[in-house]
């Protein structure tokens, strides 16, 4: 199968007069319908690695390919639609929007995308609320949920648009074990099913064991690129 | 759009107390502005209305011998010209003598078209006792002379010409301006009686316009039309107007509009820079939901514009809020601040015209504010925010 996602050389300095370099000569593919995980140490790197993956950052040097397309050359408004359409991101902290329902939330990535909201993409949402457990406090605010409930309907949220890949950084770090286990479950549920490449990140070995790739960054290097036969 | 004016929308509901004292703030500022422009349009008026309100707005007048013979169709042309007249009459004025048990006083003796000359200085709304001359013959002397001259309706009073004849008079009523001039020494009477008593054909001396009363200021205009208009008839007439004979009274004016404007100018000032600040405060409250929506694809353009939908939202519900205190505030100083005959104290001149316009430049002056925080959304990276968890 062909990447759905590559990085190449990328290196990423921090601050101009003091510089701190976090990532060195990355070089990395994700074949799409895989799903990975990124381990490593507070501080390695990882989270910066997602974020350049995810096109919120720049890399300082090196390029972020996507579908073939080099991101560097896109302008602001395209690397937006690009995340809207292909990009579905669960951040360690929900990020929900508290003036809004947990359904709402849900439709949200829709929304950006498109003026009116059809009647199958409701329905599509609701289903997604269902898939993660939610039906009965879909209308709840967000602020009105515990916190599995709330990363859930991130994940949800993150799935509305049908996203080619999900990025995923820390998605059950506040979360006791038995959501984090449900959690997992539900994430490699939806890989099987939909086919969505899944990128996570976690300090967590047990959860990464989960996944059919394992990669690990110490000190900004790659450490180890561990592909799982099934 | 509609997402960004639904996101505006729920930021303002989320933080209703917030908005509320936001909205009472552009509310005050609003209210402030329409009571005081009320206030001073209403001084002016009154004071506008007390100087030149029974008096002629427009006359024309004979440079030659003084006398103007066809003054019918002097009026007609002039009424014809501009439409701003709104009464015309012919006056013949004249200078006598009073005089009762050897006291004497000057007198302004006027002539005018009675019925005509209504429209200028109504007579009859400040006629304090008696009634209008209704025979040639019969005069209105002023509450002053009265005094005087202890005189009462129906008293026949000697009138000395300049070429010392004696003519003698029935008071008809007296009349009170309120002002001591004509109360002392006017004396209005019929045009021909004047003609009579100074063996005059009939000739006015002069012709008085009275141009509408929210027209006034337009005085100048209409005697310029008034001006051409007479000129093929005669080349001897002058058109004169209230404006450049009460050029201190205009500068009074001019000063007080400019006072008001600057007062009106920098309560706006003072709001717009407190919704901006409070608008800017919201940026950084609301960050999180910004950058989190920046990082699910929202364009740059359409983070600005919820800022803008907050600021048009804010602007309108504070326009309303503001239209209401002021009118109540107007309201309120007209209904209790009274003189003791039950007149307000002060005047207030409601002009729809004038709060539609206060209502709009603060609608305007919201957004431009909100120009401020909707930059800083559009500029806000999520990087930032989703690196600073």
């Amino acid at each position: 199968m062909s990447n759905i996602l590559e990085l190449k050389n990328i290196n990423k300095i921090y601050g101009t007069t003091v510089k701190t370099q976090v990532l060195y000569d990355i070089n990395l593919g994700f074949k799409e319908g895989s799903f990975n995980s990124i381990i490593g140490q507070s501080g390695s790197g990882k989270s910066t690695l997602m974020n350049i993956m995810g096109t919120l950052d720049t890399p300082t040097s090196g390029d972020v390919v996507v579908d073939g397309v080099i991101t560097s050359g896109m302008r602001a408004s395209q690397l937006a639609s690009y995340r809207n359409r292909s990009i579905g991101f669960v951040f360690q902290f929900h990020y929900l929007l508290p003036e809004f329902t947990a359904l709402e939330n849900v439709l949200m990535p829709y929304r950006i995308g498109h003026k009116t909201v059809p009647k199958e993409t409701t329905d599509r949402a609701k289903e997604l609320m269902k898939l993660v457990g939610l039906e009965k406090v879909m209308n709840n605010n967000a602020t009105q949920m515990s916190g599995g409930q709330q990363q859930r309907t991130a994940i949800a949220r993150a799935l509305l648009n049908q996203p080619k890949m999900i990025l995923a950084d820390e998605p059950t770090g506040n979360l006791d074990s038995l959501s984090t286990g449900t959690i997992y479950d539900l994430l490699r549920d939806i890989n099987e099913r939909f086919g969505t490449t899944f990128i996570i990140i976690t300090h967590d070995r047990k959860i990464a064991e989960k996944a059919d790739r394992i990669i690990e960054i110490t000190d900004g290097r790659i450490n180890m690129d561990l592909m799982k036969n099934n | 759009m509609k997402l960004s004016y639904q996101i505006a929308t729920r930021f303002l509901k989320s933080a209703l107390t917030q908005t509320l004292i936001i909205i009472l703030g552009i509310g005050i500022g609003v209210s402030v502005q329409i009571f005081i422009g009320s206030l001073i349009q209403g001084l002016q008026k009154s004071l506008v209305n007390t100087t030149i309100g029974n008096a002629a707005h427009v006359s024309v007048t004979d440079d030659d011998d003084g006398f103007i013979e066809d003054y019918e169709a002097v009026i007609r042309s002039a009424v014809d010209a501009d439409d701003r007249i709104v009464a015309a009459s012919p006056v013949l004025n004249a200078s006598v003598l009073i005089e009762k048990d050897g006291e004497s006083q000057s007198l302004l003796i006027r002539g005018f078209d009675l019925q005509k000359a209504e429209g200028i200085y109504e007579f009859s709304e400040y006629l304090d006792e008696g009634a209008m001359p209704k025979a040639d013959g019969e005069v209105l002397l002023g509450v002053i002379a009265r005094d005087n001259f202890e005189l009462s309706v129906g008293d026949t009073i000697s009138l000395i010409t300049p070429d010392k004849r004696t003519v003698e008079c029935t008071v008809s009523g007296f009349f009170d301006y309120k002002v001591a001039a004509p109360n002392e020494s006017w004396c209005i009477t019929t045009l021909p009686t004047v003609q009579a008593i100074f063996e005059l054909d009939d000739v006015a001396s002069a012709i008085e316009f009275q141009v509408d009363q929210d027209l006034v200021f337009e005085a100048d205009a209409v005697a310029k039309n008034v001006s051409a208009a007479i000129a093929s008839g005669s080349d001897t007439l002058v058109v004169g107007e209230w404006k450049e004979a009460n050029e201190q009274l205009l500068s009074g004016l001019q000063g007080q509009s400019i006072s008001s404007i600057m007062i009106q100018v920098f309560v706006m000032i003072s709001v717009v820079l407190g919704i901006a600040s409070v608008l800017a405060i919201t940026v950084m409250q609301k960050s999180r939901q910004i950058g989190i929506l920046k990082a699910m694809g929202i364009r740059n353009g359409s983070s600005s514009l919820i800022f803008l939908f907050q600021g048009l939202i804010l602007g309108i519900f504070g326009a309303i809020a503001g239209v209401l205190l002021g009118l109540g505030l107007s309201f309120a100083f007209t209904t209790f601040a009274l003189n003791p005959d039950g007149t307000p104290v002060v005047p207030l001149y409601i002009d729809p015209a004038f709060i539609a316009l206060s209502a709009a430049i603060a609608v305007v002056a919201c957004v431009v504010a909100s120009l401020i925080p909707a930059r800083k959304s559009s500029v806000l990276n999520p990087i930032d925010i989703i690196r600073n968890q």
